[in-house]
């Protein structure tokens, strides 16, 4: 029942939020809505610890260990942000960027993102699953193009081209699995659901399935943004208003993520061999490396972390396909530390920018100094990305250099050179910006950073300590995905 | 070499799809490529039908049906005016002349014919070979997309591509559950819809539906 | 044996008696398209035996060759006419009718033909001569490939086994021709001098190709060569219909069939040069820079044929 709730929310949210238009009182209904998204989505992850997992409505909707830990994830991403956005919203309409209808448009499509991510994530229908993911896309294009510059414009042609290409792709993909499904599982609606297709996955012709998982990993991976199909981020989450880039790295490049494995699960059954996980392992690694090295080269602060972004989806990637408990285990401990870490950097960024007026590197300078409270979130956020102990992001990546150093010790150098380069890259440009000299006369009113400073905090008690039944359900979900 | 008649057909209908993918690729002219996306809706609704009509899947009427609304009515019809409106009927500036796209988009057929082979030959439905034809025309629609300047023409190959993988569903299984296919429907129904937005967006901040105007962002 | 060779002789003067009445009737068919009032049917006749009553007036650097050219571009055609089948199959010349040797033909004819503009040394005579060899020189490898797409699906390039297959066997609809009528028709306006690679009735001399050629031609020698074009006309259009719709040819060695052959033949015909009409009055002349570009694109569509055959129908 609850994922009814889960889902109608963020829906009706976004219509009446639609409806509502920008009146008084719009970002704290968002807000609200959120909150109330949140709290079904922790009813029904309350049921999942309790009961294990769940079919509902016909088996149109499947809930395990792994979509619900993302759903609850997404839920709270999704709250977090909403809170942030309020003032950081307004402020902006303060400086004339935005107007009452693009606010409009903006609450509305915000809780649309949200629902349509939840229905990706909770449908057992591998084609619901594209459809939601493309309406996903879809209702962020416009976000992304609010500010409605010649730059913003771009970004949000180029996302919308971009991931239409690589959509259909995974549409093709799509309809390619169906193609094998139907011949064992018969026409209609039910060959494409995921249960029945787990269920006979082995009996599942290889070679179509081979070619199927071809084309779904380059149609998610564009919306991963794994390397060489990544150039739509970078512009999308510089462009794009600062939540939209927040909820964006936080969570959709997660929920792409989310509909490769579940494909994975069901090539994997099929081919019997590593044909999957290894193709996943080299645009992994790609998308590592090739990141780590333009981070050198950015000087737009959102640009930077938006590299940082793909790198750290690259090694997740490359951990999924490595595969086995300890590799998947720590894959999804980094999705969850990618996602906190990430957001709270972009709410701190976001601050931080709206108050130089600019998102130059060079003209950000001394925020320790102007405002302290931007510049240690800054800092700390930073610090946690950057895999320093003990931020949890530290357990994670620890965990994965150890596997992939005892089963694909060729892949090590590549990735800890990769890692060491993001590190000096990243701290060397986020240093100055926060420490440096500044003229700037200190700021007279303070910036509303509570969700930040909640998400690091998170992130720190992970890496400290992972409360069992945390452990348990990561333990289960690394199982569901062949670990 | 013994198909029945309504088989020949759609085998017709396929080789149709893929020459009017081929007069995209050649053709100049906005409007051109309208009326040509037009009529390969026509020719996807009349295969779809006649599939549904072969094997007696009775969904299939619907797609074909959503198909003719959607493709061939609603989308040509918002382009026209779109085009009058904006006044963009010129030439189309390619990225590449056509004589090397139509050289690359051999390759392309050839390439995807090859992949489609093994598929078709253990393909259990009567429709099978036409999937080589499907692949090819999402790769055509691909290549256009790539090599045309103009924002509208690049949105006419995005649903180029998206009327071959609509193919590609019907020819290789009989297409997707119904559920499937309506949100599909839906979903390019809305991108449509944003795109016209952005259209005038574009519009009002460049002056232009050129994209050589939006080079800003890359890669220094 | 002396049934067929009458069968032929019949053919071949049927068809080049029948050429002029189809070059009138695609005029006429323009005229009307146009809204101009339209000249008699039988005009090209009365130009050929106006033409034919002149004295001939030929250049003082005229050599043989400029005499002859007109005499052999007519028995090329005629001979052309008389392989390709037009209303029976099977003649006593079929065993000629192949395809590849048919393209060498129209070849032959041409290249006398470019030969003879050269030969006066006018500077438009060049210009047209290499302005037909340009698109010749691209039309024809277009024509080859549009000429094994027919024969990869009767396992032969002789025109008679084609038809056979095609016409003859139990009905089937091959794909692939559907590229390779696109392709011929592409390629037939191009050989035949019509719109839109060249313009039939146009003296600009920037754009006039085949006109260019033929500008210091009088009297018999001319008259030859407009039967001959209308012939040419003839003879790709029976190759059209013999491809492509070839239902009504009488199969080998049967004379009841006939009456009926002829009267398809004519009715083909006369969709086919009315079908010719509207496309030209639709389309514009394109430029001569142009044309590769068009040929180009008739090529790789009977290269999309020969795929499609593999695809759709091996």
């Amino acid at each position: 029942m609850e994922i009814y709730w889960v889902l109608g929310i963020p829906l009706a949210g976004g219509l009446f939020l639609a409806a509502w238009g920008n009146r008084a009182r719009a970002p704290e209904l968002n807000a609200l809505f959120s909150l109330a998204t949140l709290a079904a989505a922790a009813a029904l992850t309350m049921r999942i610890v309790a009961e294990g997992p769940i079919m509902v409505g016909d088996g149109w909707f499947f809930i395990d260990s792994f979509n619900v830990f993302l759903v609850a994830l997404t839920a709270f991403v999704a709250f977090t942000t909403a809170l942030f956005s309020r003032p950081y919203m307004r402020i902006e309409k303060d400086h004339g960027r935005l107007n009452d209808a693009r606010l409009r448009l903006y609450h509305s499509s915000y809780q649309i993102f949200i629902g349509a991510m939840l229905l990706a994530l909770t449908t057992n229908n591998m084609g619901i699953l594209w459809v939601s993911m493309e309406a996903a896309t879809l209702a962020t294009v416009l976000l992304v193009s609010l500010y409605r510059t010649p730059a913003s414009l771009e970004a949000a042609w180029k996302y919308f081209i971009l991931c239409g290409v690589g959509i259909a792709q995974a549409l093709f993909g799509t309809i390619l699995l169906y193609f094998a499904a139907e011949k064992i599982l018969g026409s209609g609606g039910t060959a494409l659901l995921w249960t029945h297709l787990n269920g006979v996955k082995e009996q599942l012709e290889p070679t179509v399935l081979q070619l199927a998982f071809v084309f779904l990993l380059v149609g998610y991976g564009t919306k991963v943004g794994l390397a060489p199909l990544h150039n739509w981020l970078p512009d999308a989450h510089a462009e794009g208003p600062t939540p939209v880039s927040a909820v964006l790295s936080g969570l959709l490049l997660n929920v792409a993520l989310y509909a490769v494995m579940r494909s994975k699960v069901l090539v994997d059954g099929a081919l019997g061999n590593d044909m999957a996980g290894n193709l996943m392992m080299g645009f992994g690694l790609l998308s590592v490396v090739l990141a780590a090295f333009l981070i050198k080269r950015q000087t737009d602060v959102k640009r930077m972390f938006a590299y940082s972004s793909i790198e750290h989806m690259g090694l997740i990637t490359f951990a999924f396909g490595m595969g086995g408990p300890v590799a998947s285990f720590a894959g999804l401990l980094h999705m969850t530390m990618h996602s906190l870490t990430k957001s709270a950097i972009f709410f701190a960024v976001g601050h931080a920018t709206q108050k130089a007026g600019t998102q130059a590197m060079d003209s950000i300078r001394g925020l320790i100094r102007t405002n302290p409270t931007i510049g240690w979130g800054l800092m700390l956020g930073t610090v946690a990305i950057l895999g320093v102990p003990p931020f949890g992001v530290f357990a994670s990546e620890f965990l994965m250099i150890t596997t992939a150093m005892h089963e694909h010790p060729w892949a090590t150098p590549f990735l800890l050179t990769a890692l060491g380069v993001a590190f000096a890259a990243i701290f060397g440009k986020v240093q100055p910006m926060v420490f440096g000299e500044t003229e700037l006369p200190r700021l007279p009113h303070q910036p509303a950073l509570a969700p930040v400073f909640v998400h690091l905090g998170l992130v720190l008690m992970l890496g400290l300590f992972i409360p069992p039944y945390l452990a348990d359900w990561y333990r289960q979900a690394a199982a569901l995905l062949g670990g | 070499m013994n198909l029945s008649f309504h088989l020949q057909v759609i085998n017709l209908l396929a080789a149709l799809l893929l020459l009017i993918s081929f007069a995209m690729l050649s053709q100049r002219r906005v409007v051109g490529l309208v009326t040509l996306f037009a009529w390969q809706g026509a020719a996807l609704a009349a295969s779809t039908a006649l599939v549904a009509w072969s094997t007696g899947q009775h969904h299939l009427y619907w797609s074909a049906a959503l198909t003719l609304a959607l493709k061939v009515v609603a989308m040509p019809w918002f382009f026209y005016r779109l085009v009058r409106k904006l006044d963009i009927n010129r030439e189309v500036e390619a990225v590449l002349n056509i004589p090397t796209t139509m050289l690359i988009g051999i390759a392309l057929v050839i390439f995807a014919f090859n992949l489609a082979l093994p598929i078709s030959q253990m393909a259990g439905t009567v429709t099978r070979s036409t999937l080589g034809i499907a692949m090819a025309c999402v790769l055509l629609a691909f290549l256009m997309m790539i090599t045309r300047r103009k924002a509208i023409t690049q949105v006419i190959g995005f649903l180029a591509m998206e009327n071959g993988l609509f193919f590609a569903a019907t020819s290789a299984s009989y297409g997707m559950p119904l559920v499937v296919e309506m949100g599909v429907a839906l979903d390019v129904l809305v991108g449509v819809f944003v795109l016209g937005i952005f259209f005038f967006q574009i519009r009002e901040t460049f002056d232009s539906l050129d994209l050589k105007h939006m080079e800003r962002l890359k890669e220094r | 044996m002396t049934a067929g060779l009458i069968l032929q002789t019949f053919q071949t003067v049927l068809a080049i008696l029948l050429a002029p009445l189809l070059m009138g009737w695609v005029n006429q068919c323009r005229a009307w398209l146009q809204g101009r009032a339209a000249p008699p049917l039988t005009q090209p006749y009365r130009v050929i035996r106006k033409l034919f009553h002149k004295d001939a007036v030929l250049a003082h650097d005229a050599g043989p060759l400029f005499r002859f050219a007109p005499y052999i571009l007519f028995a090329c055609m005629a001979l052309a006419a008389g392989i390709v089948p037009t209303i029976a199959n099977d003649l006593p010349f079929s065993p000629a009718a192949d395809v590849i040797a048919l393209v060498g033909l129209f070849a032959l004819a041409r290249v006398f033909l470019a030969l003879a503009a050269m030969d006066i040394g006018t500077a438009f005579g060049t210009l047209g001569a290499r302005r037909e060899m340009l698109i010749s020189f691209l039309a024809e490898p277009a024509l080859l490939m549009v000429f094994f797409t027919a024969s990869l699906i009767s396992h032969s390039t002789e025109l008679p086994v084609i038809v056979e297959t095609l016409a003859h066997k139990e009905f089937v609809i091959y794909p692939s021709m559907a590229f390779a009528a696109v392709a011929f028709w592409m390629v037939s306006t191009a050989e035949n001098a019509r719109i839109p690679i060249d313009n039939p009735t146009t003296h600009l001399e920037l754009t006039m190709i085949h006109e260019a050629m033929i500008l210091e031609y009088s009297a018999r020698h001319l008259a030859l060569i407009e039967w001959a074009v209308a012939l040419k006309l003839f003879v790709y259009s029976a190759l059209g219909i013999a491809l492509f719709v070839p239902w009504g040819i009488a199969p080998a060695g049967d004379l009841a069939a006939l009456p009926l052959a002829i009267l398809a033949l004519l009715a083909k015909m006369l969709a086919g040069g009315a079908g010719l009409a509207v496309l030209e009055t639709l389309s514009a002349k394109m430029r001569l820079f142009r044309a590769p570009e068009f040929l180009g694109t008739a090529f790789m569509l009977a290269v999309l044929g020969m795929l499609t055959h593999f695809l759709l129908e091996a």
